[in-house]
């Protein structure tokens, strides 16, 4: 008998030598196994490539399952909670949480509803085993694809500009969350217009060995257009400037969590709207109706905080005098974009109502010396970032 | 005919800001702007084809994060893209390079000297002290150290505070940098020449002063105590040029109901019984006002655009006497391409940044001299930067836009206008010192706007096209600004203030002296105030 054992190096992605050939910081961490950069040279200088030009993330170690077969819509609607069946055609992608049997989030992700009877799920964590026990009694083959697909953000208000120079023709005409399939040096490119950036962007899919010459062709596309590679800290800048959750940040996967209580519902994660209770049946549906009913417990918050301290990991209280603790800080970063300090957060209800003052406990680090200030809050509801050319179709050149 | 509560004269961005928060409080407010667009000195112009110019101001660091956020101004279009980069070019080929990580610019400097390179931190620190203390007075109105009112005392008090907390030899330490020279100061740090030369720099920008002259240290700090994010001393783009700051504030201006009126220069400011009542526009319209407030220099305002007979003699003659000497000219250039620097790799990104073509402190006092001589610096000191590497919004796909700030350049030739000729022989004097460098740039010259201080003043309205509405020097920085007794953004007439970069705490694109007169108005007024304070860096 042989043997096989692990990789036991951190996995380089398909793009891995196009990185290495432009990292000047050597400064990597590890994204379920694989080599992700933080930076490459300038991590302010790289979010501003998101905002001012166009910005390419390596987002290969994302988890992608292709769900296919005759039931493949019934499954996937059956799946999250929004409406699949009716609202995401073939050609459409959805943002979507999916819960467990108590209402309580799984994971989101995004669901390519790449042609009739398949689809493309991508998440953060892996998810087989619950995948395959949802689809019991039904005609679907559910695979894990993770490795055989390289796949790219390109994102920032010079994207469109370079994906026509790349001679995809008809972009101007794909819609925020539309995707297209195009013909790449013989092989089939999947371009959809998403991403965690909220602004103008796309992501493209290909086969993991045509990787290189995508990234090449993009760049040599891009070079008059600002086209630079980012890492997570860019993105994750954008990413809170855009409201978006992020798995493991403003919430855990509830059949991960070990402490009662450390779940959230849909609800308390602000995303009422991907909850559609028309749908006869999904997973949760009947603890989520119950709580929809009683109320939930907690309440997801996007704070606008006055002055200019990074109110990371602090406390959120009713009061200035921080005699009532509400709840606390999930996300933090001052917006360049934007000029404002701001943050994610989660509060008691019924705390956290959009126009509601609140107050943050905020500590900062001053030549070796802390300090501590009580910095009010305003509870907004829009997105800090979401400029129009982020929806403008065709989109403009910059 | 109607009266407004207040009519700002000249929508530069110190007019458009301070009109924003007089109507963000509920003020009936109209601006008059003599030309047919807006933003003053911080104006995107299209000159040519598709190429957008920042034909003036061209970086921005200075404007005021707490305006920013205040104005919502990223609703209204501006976004500020910070740079890295830069270099001084040498005569014998090399280069001194300028990098955003620490430890890269110490390794660069090592390059030169390493007594040097281990001397940066301590500058750094230095500056930066002398920074935070400058940067808290920037959002508050100076007191004045004669009056016994309330505020006076307090603000005063306050300053003293900040001051007494440096510590008795950081004190002495301050007051001497408050008046020296910058090549004294950078000697009491560096050996090295090229070091001081590419540092030395920022200390003449907009000065008519040389790198020897007392003062000069000060005009240092003034570039240095911007940020761009947090990050104290970076500088960035205007998206767009600059023309996006003025037209942010502009849309933030006109969203809380203000009123703009371009091709409306004002003839006089009305006066009557020692009370503005309004003013004459140059086509012979009168605007009535209870309220005046100026943003021009003080000398264009009073000198040009009052009787005399409604101002006090000493006060004229403070104002003619205020120091605003020109003493820096423009080059404006589309490109058909990137040019090349011999002494750089092809696309380094230092072409980022800002590029200067002067490697001695022997060259940058020899350009001064040529201006006291009455004439432009035959090797001059040249701030080169292309913005079009870093925003895609001012030039075609590879074709670019670069912007010259060229020191010394004379309001007039010996006492005399300037001739045309004289005009396109400054510009060609510029140009040959960057193709010194640059093998490829002549042939790249798709166009030119050659700017000399008159055409600056005639433009944008700036006596003798000083850029900062008045010289940065002790003796005309904080209560001394504009005038000893005025430095409260309150004119010498009821109703009247002035709200310019000749008011604290200067010029630059801070929006900062638009802010504050704001907030005195509203005082006055007694009407809630909308500008924000100081986001403090402790």
């Amino acid at each position: 008998m042989t043997t096989a054992a692990v990789d036991l190096t951190r996995l380089k992605t398909p793009f891995y030598p196009r990185l290495e050939a432009l990292d000047r910081l050597h400064t990597w961490h590890s994204w379920k196994g694989y080599r992700s950069a933080d930076a490459f040279t300038n991590g302010e200088i790289e979010y501003f490539a998101i905002r001012n030009s166009a910005a390419v993330f390596d987002l290969s170690p994302m988890t992608k399952y292709r769900i296919t077969g005759n039931d493949a819509r019934i499954y996937v609607d059956r799946l999250v909670t929004r409406d699949m069946l009716n609202k995401v055609g073939a050609g459409r992608v959805a943002y979507a949480v999916w819960c467990d049997d108590q209402g309580q989030v799984i994971d989101d992700g995004t669901i390519f509803h790449l042609r009739d009877d398949e689809y493309r799920l991508c998440s953060q964590e892996f998810h087989l085993p619950w995948l395959r026990a949802a689809a019991i009694g039904m005609n679907v083959d559910i695979r894990e694809e993770t490795a055989d697909y390289a796949a790219l953000a390109l994102q920032g208000p010079n994207s469109y500009s370079i994906l026509k120079n790349l001679g995809l023709s008809g972009i101007e005409n794909l819609k925020l969350f539309g995707l297209r399939h195009f013909d790449f040096a013989g092989t089939e490119l999947m371009v959809s217009r998403t991403g965690f950036t909220g602004d103008l962007g796309y992501e493209l899919w290909i086969d993991a060995d045509k990787a290189l010459p995508l990234w090449d062709a993009l760049f040599e596309a891009g070079k008059l257009h600002g086209i630079r590679a980012i890492g997570t800290h860019a993105l994750e800048q954008s990413r809170i400037e855009a409201g978006y959750l992020a798995a493991y940040v403003e919430f855990l996967p509830a059949n991960e969590t070990v402490r009662t209580g450390r779940t959230r519902s849909p609800f308390e994660l602000g995303l009422d709207w991907l909850v559609d209770f028309k749908k006869p049946n999904f997973n949760g549906r009947r603890a989520l109706a119950a709580e929809k009913r009683e109320g939930s417990t907690w309440r997801f918050v996007k704070l606008d905080i006055e002055g200019n301290k990074t109110a990371s990991s602090a406390y959120i209280y009713a009061d200035k005098r921080a005699k009532k603790n509400i709840g606390f800080v999930t996300s933090a970063t001052w917006s360049p974009v934007c000029k404002k300090n701001i943050a994610l957060g989660t509060v008691r209800m019924p705390h956290g109502k959009v126009g509601e003052t609140v107050y943050v406990e905020v500590y900062y680090q001053r030549e070796m010396h802390w300090s501590r200030m009580m910095a009010k809050a305003e509870v907004v509801s829009k997105p800090f970032w979401d400029p129009p050319r982020r929806r403008a179709t065709p989109p403009g050149l910059f | 005919m109607k009266t407004y509560d207040v009519i700002v004269v000249g929508a530069g961005h110190n007019g458009l800001t301070n009109a924003a928060f007089l109507a963000k409080a509920g003020l009936n407010v109209l601006c008059v702007e003599k030309n047919d667009y807006i933003g003053g000195a911080a104006v995107s112009r299209n000159l040519y084809k598709d190429w957008v110019y920042s034909n003036c101001s061209y970086v921005c660091s200075l404007l005021r994060p707490e305006i920013f956020r205040s104005l919502e101004l990223h609703r209204h279009g501006l976004q500020v893209t910070p740079y890295a980069g830069g270099a001084t070019f040498l005569q014998n080929g090399d280069y001194y390079a300028s990098y955003d990580d620490h430890d890269l610019q110490h390794r660069e400097m090592a390059r030169f000297s390493k007594h040097d390179a281990d001397a940066y931190d301590r500058y750094g620190a230095d500056v930066m002290r002398q920074c935070r203390f400058i940067r808290d007075t920037l959002l508050r109105t100076p007191p004045d150290p004669t009056s016994f009112k309330l505020r006076d005392l307090k603000e005063l008090l306050y300053l003293g505070g900040r001051f007494a907390e440096l510590g008795e030899d950081r004190m002495y330490e301050t007051i001497r940098f408050w008046t020296m020279s910058v090549a004294e100061y950078l000697d009491e740090y560096f050996e090295t020449d090229i070091i001081k030369t590419s540092l030395s720099g920022s200390g003449i920008i907009g000065t008519a002063l040389g790198i020897h002259s007392p003062g000069t240290a000060y005009v240092l700090l003034h570039h240095y105590m911007g940020d761009v994010d947090g990050n104290i001393g970076s500088w960035g783009y205007a998206r767009g040029g600059m023309g996006a700051v003025s037209n942010a504030i502009a849309g933030a201006f006109q969203a809380y109901g203000g009123e703009l009126r371009t091709d409306a220069g004002v003839e006089q400011i009305l006066v009557k019984n020692g009370q503005v009542t309004g003013v004459a526009l140059t086509n012979g319209d009168e605007i009535k006002a209870k309220q005046v407030v100026s943003s021009m220099d003080v000398k264009r305002t009073f000198l040009k655009c009052m009787d005399k007979s409604d101002l006090e003699p000493d006060f004229y003659n403070r104002v003619k006497n205020f120091k605003i000497r020109g003493s820096s000219g423009k080059l404006n250039i589309a490109l058909d391409g990137l040019p090349t620097f011999s002494a750089l790799p092809k696309d380094s990104p230092l072409m980022d940044g800002d590029m200067h073509f002067i490697d001695s402190m022997e060259r940058m006092e020899r350009a001064y001299d040529d201006w006291k001589e009455g004439t432009w610096s035959k090797d001059p000191y040249i701030d080169m930067v292309i913005p079009t590497v870093t925003d895609p919004t001012m030039a075609p796909p590879g074709k670019h836009f670069m912007s010259c700030f060229i020191q010394y350049c004379p309001p007039q030739i010996n006492g005399r206008e300037w001739t045309d000729e004289e005009r396109d022989q400054f510009g060609q004097t510029c140009i040959d010192q960057i193709a010194n460098y640059s093998p490829d740039f002549k042939d790249l010259i798709l166009h030119v706007e050659v700017r000399t201080p008159k055409e600056i003043e005639n433009e944008a309205g700036l006596t003798e096209g000083n850029i900062f509405h008045g010289e940065l020097t002790m003796d005309q920085l904080l209560f001394n600004r504009p005038i000893p007794g005025y430095a409260d953004y309150r004119g010498p007439v009821s109703g009247l203030y002035m709200c310019g970069s000749s008011t604290h705490p200067g010029g630059g694109v801070m929006a900062a002296p638009g802010a504050n007169a704001a907030r005195e108005i509203l005082h006055d007024l007694k009407r809630r105030n909308t500008v924000p304070e100081n986001f403090g860096d402790d």
